[in-house]
């Protein structure tokens, strides 16, 4: 019961540490060939990290700007602008 | 229709639930930032405010994929109860080692909301999903940082 599914999951799991790979900034570059499963843990942490801080790093730029900004023309040029992208 | 479709089936769903859950995102984000807007006043300080955008940052990815995901149900339960958004996650109770764990894939738990309650392989996929979000809704900040600023 539990060595059958240790089996599947061998597989498994290359195949998702693939497509984690193929996720990574790096990768989608460089194009690299399969790198190790500990190697691409490692960046993918670093990644998300860098995510995280990314967001926070935002979060400051947009309350800097919503603080000068007047709503109403603000609201309408950003509902316009995502419709565009 | 030839056999080319059904290779690149999976992805084809897979992207189109993106770009159903990049709406749901963005409208969620915009409204947020709205209200956060209205009800900011000159005496409100910017550090709430901040929290306030990064709290939105997060809710919307969490709404976009809903319970369908455990990082998102996870995350949703994080919000509801208020408590405050930490990544990497201080661990309060001692998470037990899970089975083909190493030092990274324990560094990668706490980064991940639901992490420290998954197997091995579902964090791998739960990771690959929560990534492909975060991604999403930094681009979505960027853009309206850019309508705004222009």
């Amino acid at each position: 019961m539990s060595s059958r599914r240790s089996r599947i999951s061998e597989e498994e799991i290359t195949e998702l540490i693939s497509k984690l790979q193929s996720l990574l900034p790096e990768t989608r570059s460089r194009g690299a060939s399969r790198a190790s499963a500990a190697k691409v843990l490692k960046e993918t942490c670093n990644y998300i990290k860098s995510l995280h801080r990314e967001v926070d790093d935002l979060s400051d730029r947009l309350s800097e700007l919503m603080a000068t900004m007047d709503v109403d023309s603000a609201q309408a040029e950003i509902v316009r602008s995502l419709f565009r992208s | 229709m030839e056999s080319k479709s059904y290779t690149t089936g999976s992805r084809d769903n897979a992207n189109r639930n993106l770009e159903g859950s990049k709406t749901l995102m963005a409208s969620h984000f915009l409204r947020a930032l709205f209200r956060i807007q209205q009800t900011s006043t000159t005496r409100s300080s910017f550090a709430g405010r901040r929290r306030r955008i990064r709290r939105a940052a997060y809710a919307s990815m969490a709404y976009s994929a809903g319970t369908r995901r455990a990082w998102s149900r996870a995350l949703l339960r994080k919000l509801r109860s208020r408590a405050r958004l930490r990544f990497p996650r201080r661990l309060s109770r001692a998470a037990r080692p899970q089975r083909g764990d190493t030092d990274q894939a324990q560094v990668l738990r706490k980064l991940v909301p639901g992490g420290p309650g998954m197997d091995y392989c579902k964090l791998l996929e739960e990771t690959a999903d929560y990534i492909r979000c975060l991604t999403t809704q930094v681009r979505l900040m960027q853009t309206v940082m850019d309508s705004i600023s222009s």
